[in-house]
Order: structure tokens, then C-alpha cells, then sequence
């Protein structure tokens, strides 16, 4: 059957891991074997204690305001790029794609360098006179944030790539000969036809930056390590599964909660028909 | 409505796109008030020509006057035009009222004024009722109806509908094509019409605009373009015809395959030319007639219901012949040109 | 779907000519023209910020001391010649590159006869298996490393390569059954239709039809799919961190250690492969197309 290798490979690849941490996170820690199976409750206790929920808060807090800046950012960009023609379009497109690829360590570094206070661009704002001396900004707040948009302002162009390219030009075009100027015409056409697409789009994209590891860790100071860090920190440093398991549980139930309130305000009824199959639309 | 509606100029209007060519040195007066048809086919600019008066392409070159203002410059928002999109570009998020509305919201209309307006426009095309559906409930028709709706409402000074029966079957685009006409004559708006199809220019224009190859060709009530087509593009593309090649002999008078016919030449025309004339003009006689005519045998004869079509070969050319009675393959017949039916044609 | 009753379908692109006038060519709407200036600005910006970060990289990499500095004073490529030489650096490269490929080979493995399965049978179970396939994608990425070292700690497997090969490729599968799915969606029924009327058993259906028709889309999916998995760090650290170091471990690694040119110089030449590969695939197939654009024009 041409379904069981797939079935086979989602189950135990996929679904199995998430069962199994589910399970570990009820487990007792030990040193020499990794985990030991029993039932405690302690590892949430210590998942849910003010420290580790101020994390959550952080974690939350940062990867809503990246995605938002991202959303900001790649709804007119997106739309513009696909007003361009097909050859134009290209490079642009291997650009975003590159730089999607590009991994979240070597993303982390480039942003480190960048800015330093050595080779940063302080130095350049310095030549251009607007500042004294070269600072560095990293690690940082503002390092973090940069890094997630960086990270993920080329996953949110992607992914609002084909809604947004089929978006036929001539509702904006109708709505011009009914009077609408051209910001009219995005306020009242093109944002709503969008919304759900870019309602989905923010929540796959929020749950990336959540999850991500490197960028908090290495362009942010502790006062920024999401819990990713942390749960990175317990299991392999700190050897201790359990409660990596536990947090990443928290984690889990937390961003999922936040992405389902996303894609309800995307709403739900009349939004651009969905992909045409064949020829046949309208 | 008994108002005087402008005159649509457009004086010497060309577009490229790039190294494209999609219209050249286009002059047109198109009168006010009136059903005007844009024929021709794919590719020939009528479209473009359309969405340039709509505003929503710019002119590479010309300028488009309505009455005495000029519109060249003007952005499409400000230039109250009505226009159907061949997809009808429905707003897929709103309703069918609040699509028909649209215009009135932007121009800041109060929602009473709003709701008046769109039941007013849903009963003009007879959609009474279905203000609150979503627009993907609704059949091709229906859609079409909204998106007229929406364009008559906020009263634009044109009416433009870019293909707008393509989509349609049949039946349904006979209805429509009256239904159209009716609406226009009703509200006596300019309406510009872009089609393809011949049958729907010819049923429904006041004016037809022939285009071809980028250029207008030929502007005249649907008869007369017909019955005098003015070059061999538009003889062939409206309707069927025989082309055969001639010479003109002196003023009034060509040669055609060895005979002599008494036609009107247009002033100018010399030597080589076409005769174009239409399969149901030409007189089939099965002895030979008093007058000048073409000698010929029957190949095909081919029954279409209403009439009979029959395939004559004279010497190298074959020409179709309406509405002559059946005769057997082979038989030896002659054709007349009743001098009122045939057309020189330049070239 | 809904209630709708059309008098009949629009007619798909590519029937009778004088039916549907070629659309007139993409300017944009006409309307946006005034803001001329804002978006030239915006189509620049965006490009800038994403390519700041690679130019310090590569001024970095090019730079003759040992000191990560920039502007680079002086230019060499040495960094990128000791990346070639050194094993402690081309050893995680060639990992990286193994373990990629296979990692696409199994992505693909996964997606293909689930996309294919989806679009033919229309069984209700492939739907969920398709929505299955799609969500490691929507996980937080740590999420998926932890579960995947747990489970390869259980089934006694902690640190093989192979675990890392296999994690990688469901967690990639996303990628490929994406753009796969979109392949099928675009390929017209009449053609399978058309190649069954001539005699076509399913077998040769699937292969002289449908696969020529989804190639460019396997192989973008394969792409996308390799790519990821070249860069991947998270998974590759909690599975195989301590025993196969890949390049992006490595890097990471590294870093703690102090820096080295050779960290920029490595980066640089991942941008680059991606550049590359990605071009390809651009030329070879239409990109916008393959990243879901419609099929007009």
C-alpha cells in the first residue's frame, strides 16, 4: 500500500517523539541512564515556577513582537513583489529563499558581527557623524529582535507568497473606478481579502521564532534567553530530560493556545476563494 | 433619464508595452448616450483600449476627452466610470448589497442612503432580495448582474463592460444580450461594450467599433459595416464572404475573372483590388443569364436547417452561396453580382 | 462546494483562441503609480536588511588578519582555502553534506506517495496523514529536537547517524509534500484522462504523465528540503551533537572557543550554495510558479 511507508514514518517519527516527551515529562531524573520511568509531578512544579513563567511571559512577549514586525513588513513587500513580472520577480525570490536556508547559527553570528562594537555598523553611523564613538548592541534586546525578524521575515514572505500573488489585481482596479484611491483600495480590499491568509501565516510564523534557540541564546543576554534556552540548558547541560520535557510541555500548550487566538482573529466565513484546482474558478 | 450625455473623444491614443505595440494612432468620436461595440479579435488592443478610458492603463501617446475635459491625466478614482471586468471582480469579502455599495461607502454615503441605493440597483437587474448572500453562492449570471449593479451605482458618466457575456452559455447570453440593451436604453447611459463575438456587436450596438491588428478599422452602425466594409479585414471577420481578385476598369466599372461588372469604385481605388460580396447576395441560375455572370460547377451542398449552403467552383476559387435550392454535385451553374450587394475593396 | 449553481464552467486557459483575450500584461495596478517613490524605497530596504548581515560575512572573511574585523583590511582568501584543508572543518562539512542528502531522499520518500495518495484516492485518512505531514513544520523547532531525542534514547539509538537522517527527513517533509501537493494541484485531469483513453495502465500513467509533469516540483521540494537540513542546528545537536558534528554544530561550537575568520568564510559559502542552488532551480523550472503563484500568463 502505498500509504504505509508514510503512515509508518509520521507515526514513529512524529508522533511517537511527542507522546514519548509527554511521557518523559513525568519521569524522574537520573544522571547515569538519562530518565527514570515513574510518575512525579515534581518536573512541572519547577516548569511552572515564577521563573520559569517569567520566561514564558519573555518568550511569548518577544516572538509576538517579531511577528508582528514581520507581518508589517512582508504584507506590503509581498504584495509589491508580486506585482512585479515573473522574470523580475526572481531574484528577489532567491534572495528570500537563501536567506530562509540560511542556518539560525550563522544568522546568530552574521547579527553578532554586525553589531559589534569592532566591525558593527556603529561604525558606520560614527563615519556618518550621528554618533561619537562605535557601541556594541549585542548582546541585547534589540539584537534579539533583530535576529528573529531576520530569521523569520523570509518564512513570512514564503508563506504569504501564494495567497498574495493570486490576488487578482483587478479588485483593486474595480474598487479604483468605484472612487477608492489607492490606500482606500488596500484598507477595504486588500486587507480584508487577506486576512485569513495572513491570520495563518503569523501563527506558523510565531511558532517558529518561539521555538527558535540559537538567536536568543547567542544575541541575547540572559534577561532575554527564551525557554528554548532553557530547555535546551536542562536537558543536554544540565542532563536533566524530565524537565526539559516538562518545560517544552508548557511551551507547547502555551504557543499552541496563542496561535489558535491568532488564527481566530484571522476569522473565519467570506475570504479569497481558496486555491483554484484545474481551471476552474469564479 | 433625459440627460445629455458628453461625447467620448479619443485623439491619436497609442500604447506600448515596452517593445509591444497594443494600440496605434486610435481617433475616435463616439457619441453620447449610445450602445457602442469594441469588435475584433484576441489580441487586437480593445481590451487595452477600454482600460485606458477606464484610466487604468496610462496612454503612451494621445488623449482621451470626455465632452470638454480632459481625462488623459486623470487617476481612475476621480474619473466615475462604471466598469464589468471580464471576471466580474466581485469583492469576495463583502455581501452582494455591500458589494453593490461599495462606491457609495468610499464617497462616505450614510447607511440608509446606502441600503436605498442597493435595493434600488438589485431590482434594475432583477436580483431583489439577494442583497445578503456571499458572492460565491451565487451562478455566473447572477454574478454578472451584481457586478453591472455595482458599477451603475454611483451613476457613472460611462458605462464600461469589458467581454462581458463570455463567460455565459448560450441561452443565457441571448437573454443577457437583451437584457443589456434593454438596461441601457432604459437608463441611457454611454456604454461601451468590448466583444469578440460579431452576432452580439451586430444585435446590441447603436455604433460598432471594428479592430484589428492594433488599429481601428472601421466605426459605423452595425448594417452599414457590414453591407460596406471598408477593407478586407473587416469584410472577413464580420460574417462570411467571397473574396475574389479584380481590376478596376474605370469609374463604376471592374473585371472580375474575365467579366465586366457595373460597381461603384471607391474614389482612389486603381488597378488590382478585391471583390468582396456576401454568400447570400450572390445569384445562383442554373442557365446561363442575360448579363454578366461567373461560370461554375457545384462541389457541396450542405443543409443547415434554415438554409442551404452550396459550394461553387469557378475556375481556381470556390465561393459559398445562401439560399439557393438544393442542386446534385457536378451540375454546371452560373453566378450573378447584383451591383447593389458586390464591394471593392482595396488591395 | 456551497450551493452554487454556475451556468457552466469557465472554460480552462488554452481552449479555442478568440474566447479569452490574452491578459494584458502585469504593470500593476494603475492606481498604485503615485506611490512610485515609497516603493522603490520599500523593494530596497528589505533586500538591504537581509543582505547586511552577508556582506559583513564575507567583509569578514576576506579579511587578511586573524581578528574579525570590518571593513576588512586587506583582502585574502586564506580563511576559505583552511576551511578546504582543515579536517577539523571539512569533516563536519562532508557530515553535513551526507547526511543532507539522505535527509532530502527520505523527505521526498515520505511526501511523494502521501501527496500522490491524497490527490488520487481522495481518502479521508490521506487528508489526515497530509495534515500529519504538514505539522512538524508548525511545531517550535526545539520541540521537535527534544522529541526526537527522546525517542532515539528510548529505542537505544542516542548519537547514530542515522537518527539524525531520519529525524531530519520527516521534519522536513513539510517542505517537499508542499510543494508536490501544488505540482498536483496544477496538473489537469483531462491529461490523465487523455494518456488512460490511449491505453495507459496506472503505472505507466504515473510515469510517463504525471511524474514529467511534478519533476520540477520534486525537485524544488528535494531542494528546499536538502538545504534546510545543510543548515539545520538544532535537531543535529540533540541527536547527533556529540557524535557526527555537523556544520552548523560545529560553528556553534566555535563560537565559544573564539572566533576564526573561517566561521565567516564557511557561512559565506553556505549563502552562496543556496544562492546557487536555488538560481537552478529558478532557471530550470519557474519559480514563482513552484512557490505558489497561479499558472497564467
Amino acid at each position: 500500500m502505498l500509504l504505509s511507508w508514510p503512515a509508518l514514518a509520521l507515526t514513529v517519527l512524529f508522533v511517537v517523539p511527542l507522546g514519548a516527551m509527554l511521557a518523559v515529562s513525568f519521569f524522574r531524573r537520573d544522571v547515569a541512564s538519562f530518565f527514570q520511568p515513574s510518575f512525579v509531578l515534581d518536573n512541572y512544579a519547577r516548569a511552572l515556577s515564577a521563573f520559569n513563567l517569567e520566561r514564558l511571559a519573555v518568550s511569548l512577549g518577544l516572538a509576538l513582537l517579531a511577528t508582528l514586525i514581520c507581518v508589517l513588513v512582508a504584507v506590503p513587500f509581498t504584495y509589491l513583489l508580486t506585482r512585479l513580472p515573473r522574470r523580475r520577480q526572481a531574484p528577489y525570490l532567491v534572495l528570500v529563499l537563501a536567506t530562509l536556508s540560511l542556518s539560525e547559527v550563522v544568522a546568530a553570528f552574521a547579527w553578532s558581527l554586525l553589531l559589534s562594537r569592532t566591525s558593527g555598523i556603529s561604525n558606520l553611523f560614527v563615519w556618518l557623524g550621528l554618533m561619537e564613538s562605535p557601541v556594541s548592541w549585542s548582546p541585547g534586546f534589540m539584537a534579539v529582535l533583530l535576529g528573529f525578524v531576520f530569521i523569520a521575515l523570509p518564512l513570512t514572505i514564503l508563506l504569504l507568497y501564494p495567497p498574495v500573488s493570486r490576488l487578482d489585481d483587478e479588485l483593486v482596479e474595480a474598487a479604483a473606478t468605484l472612487g477608492a484611491n489607492p490606500l482606500q483600495a488596500f484598507r477595504t480590499v486588500v486587507i480584508p481579502v487577506l486576512r485569513r491568509a495572513v491570520a495563518g501565516s503569523s501563527a506558523l510564523v510565531f511558532i517558529f521564532v518561539l521555538g527558535a534557540y540559537v538567536v536568543p541564546q547567542t544575541l541575547g543576554r540572559p534577561a532575554q534567553w527564551t525557554l528554548p534556552v532553557h530547555i535546551t540548558d536542562q536537558a543536554i547541560l544540565k542532563s536533566n530530560l524530565p524537565l526539559g520535557a516538562a518545560l517544552a510541555m508548557v511551551l507547547l500548550v502555551a504557543s499552541s493556545l496563542v496561535a489558535l487566538i491568532i488564527l481566530a482573529l484571522g476569522g473565519r466565513g467570506r475570504g479569497a476563494p481558496e486555491r483554484a484546482a484545474g481551471g476552474v474558478t469564479r | 433619464m433625459s440627460e445629455v450625455r458628453a461625447d467620448l473623444c479619443i485623439r491619436g491614443v497609442s500604447k506600448s508595452y515596452g517593445a509591444t505595440l497594443a494600440l496605434q494612432d486610435v481617433d475616435l468620436e463616439l457619441p453620447g448616450g449610445k450602445l457602442i461595440c469594441f469588435l475584433g479579435p484576441s489580441g487586437c488592443g480593445k481590451t487595452t483600449l477600454l482600460r485606458i478610458i477606464a484610466g487604468v492603463e496610462s496612454v503612451s501617446a494621445g488623449s482621451v476627452w470626455l465632452g470638454d475635459v480632459e481625462l488623459t491625466d486623470v487617476p481612475t478614482h476621480k474619473r466615475n466610470v462604471g466598469m464589468v471586468f471580464q471576471s466580474f471582480a466581485l469583492f469576495p469579502h463583502l455581501s452582494v448589497a455591500e458589494n453593490v455599495a461599495y462606491g457609495l461607502r468610499i464617497r462616505g454615503a450614510s447607511r440608509q442612503e446606502r441600503r436605498r441605493r442597493a435595493d434600488e440597483l438589485l431590482a434594475l437587474v432583477q436580483l431583489e432580495g439577494l442583497g445578503s448572500r456571499g458572492v460565491a453562492q451565487l451562478s455566473g449570471g447572477q454574478r454578472q448582474r451584481v457586478a453591472m449593479a455595482r458599477a451603475l451605482a454611483l451613476d457613472p458618466q460611462l458605462f464600461l463592460l469589458d467581454e462581458p457575456l463570455s463567460a455565459l452559455d448560450a441561452k443565457l447570453r441571448e437573454a443577457m444580450q437583451v437584457e443589456l440593451r434593454r438596461l441601457q436604453r432604459r437608463v441611457g447611459i454611454t456604454t461601451i461594450i468590448v466583444t469578440h463575438d460579431q452576432e452580439e456587436a451586430m444585435t446590441m450596438a447603436d455604433l460598432v467599433v471594428v479592430m484589428g491588428h492594433n488599429r481601428v478599422q472601421q466605426v459605423g452602425a452595425p448594417m452599414e459595416v457590414y453591407r460596406r466594409p471598408v477593407n478586407r479585414f473587416v469584410a472577413d471577420f464580420l460574417g462570411s464572404n467571397n473574396f475574389l481578385p479584380a481590376e478596376v476598369l474605370g469609374e463604376g466599372a471592374v473585371s472580375v475573372l474575365g467579366q465586366r461588372l457595373m460597381l461603384p469604385v471607391p474614389a482612389g481605388t486603381a488597378g488590382q483590388v478585391t471583390l468582396s460580396v456576401r454568400p447570400e447576395d450572390l445569384r445562383l441560375a442554373t442557365e446561363k443569364p442575360a448579363g454578366a455572370a461567373f461560370e461554375g460547377r457545384v462541389t457541396f451542398v450542405r443543409d443547415l436547417g434554415r438554409t442551404v449552403e452550396t459550394f461553387v467552383r469557378v475556375g481556381e476559387h470556390e465561393l459559398s452561396v445562401l439560399g439557393a435550392p438544393a442542386l446534385a454535385e457536378g451540375t454546371p451553374v452560373w453566378l450573378e453580382v447584383p451591383p447593389e450587394a458586390g464591394v471593392v475593396l482595396a488591395g | 462546494m456551497s450551493d452554487a449553481k454556475p451556468d457552466r464552467k469557465v472554460p480552462p486557459e488554452g481552449t479555442s483562441a478568440g474566447n479569452r483575450a490574452p491578459a494584458h500584461p502585469r504593470t500593476g495596478a494603475a492606481s498604485l503609480r503615485p506611490f512610485i517613490w515609497l516603493r522603490r524605497a520599500f523593494m530596497l530596504l528589505v533586500p538591504l536588511y537581509l543582505l547586511a548581515p552577508i556582506v559583513v560575512i564575507l567583509g569578514v572573511s576576506l579579511n587578511q588578519r586573524k581578528v574579525l574585523f570590518f571593513p576588512p583590511q586587506g583582502l585574502s582568501l586564506a580563511w576559505y582555502r583552511e576551511f578546504f584543508q582543515d579536517p577539523t572543518w571539512s569533516q563536519p562539512a562532508i557530515n553535513s553534506l551526507v547526511i543532507a542528502l539522505f535527509a532530502g531522499l527520505v523527505a521526498i520518500s515520505i511526501a511523494l506517495p502521501l501527496a500522490y495518495a491524497a490527490w488520487r484516492y481522495r481518502v479521508r485518512y490521506a487528508g489526515l496523514l497530509t495534515g500529519l505531514g504538514l505539522a512538524p513544520f508548525a511545531l517550535p523547532p526545539v520541540i521537535t529536537a527534544l522529541g526526537a531525542l527522546v525517542l532515539w534514547i528510548m529505542l537505544q539509538s542516542y548519537g547514530k547517524p542515522y537518527s539524525v537522517v531520519l529525524s531530519h527527513g520527516v521534519f522536513l517533509t513539510t517542505l517537499p509534500l508542499a510543494t508536490i501537493t501544488l505540482g498536483l494541484q496544477t496538473l489537469k485531469p483531462e491529461l490523465v484522462e487523455a494518456a488512460r483513453t490511449m491505453g495507459a495502465a496506472g503505472g505507466a500513467v504515473f510515469r510517463t504523465v504525471i511524474l514529467p509533469h511534478i519533476r520540477p516540483y520534486v525537485i524544488a521540494g528535494f531542494t528546499f528540503a536538502f538545504v534546510l537540513s545543510l543548515n539545520e542546528y538544532i535537531i543535529a545537536y540533540m541527536t547527533v551533537g556529540f557524535t557526527v558534528e555537523t556544520l552548523p554544530v560545529k560553528i556553534f561550537n566555535s563560537l565559544r572557543y573564539g572566533y576564526s575568520p573561517v566561521m565567516a568564510a564557511i557561512s559565506f559559502l553556505f549563502f552562496l550554495v543556496a544562492v546557487v542552488l536555488f538560481g537552478v532551480v529558478g532557471r530550470v523550472g519557474d519559480l514563482p510558479r513552484l512557490l505558489g503563484a497561479d499558472a497564467k500568463e
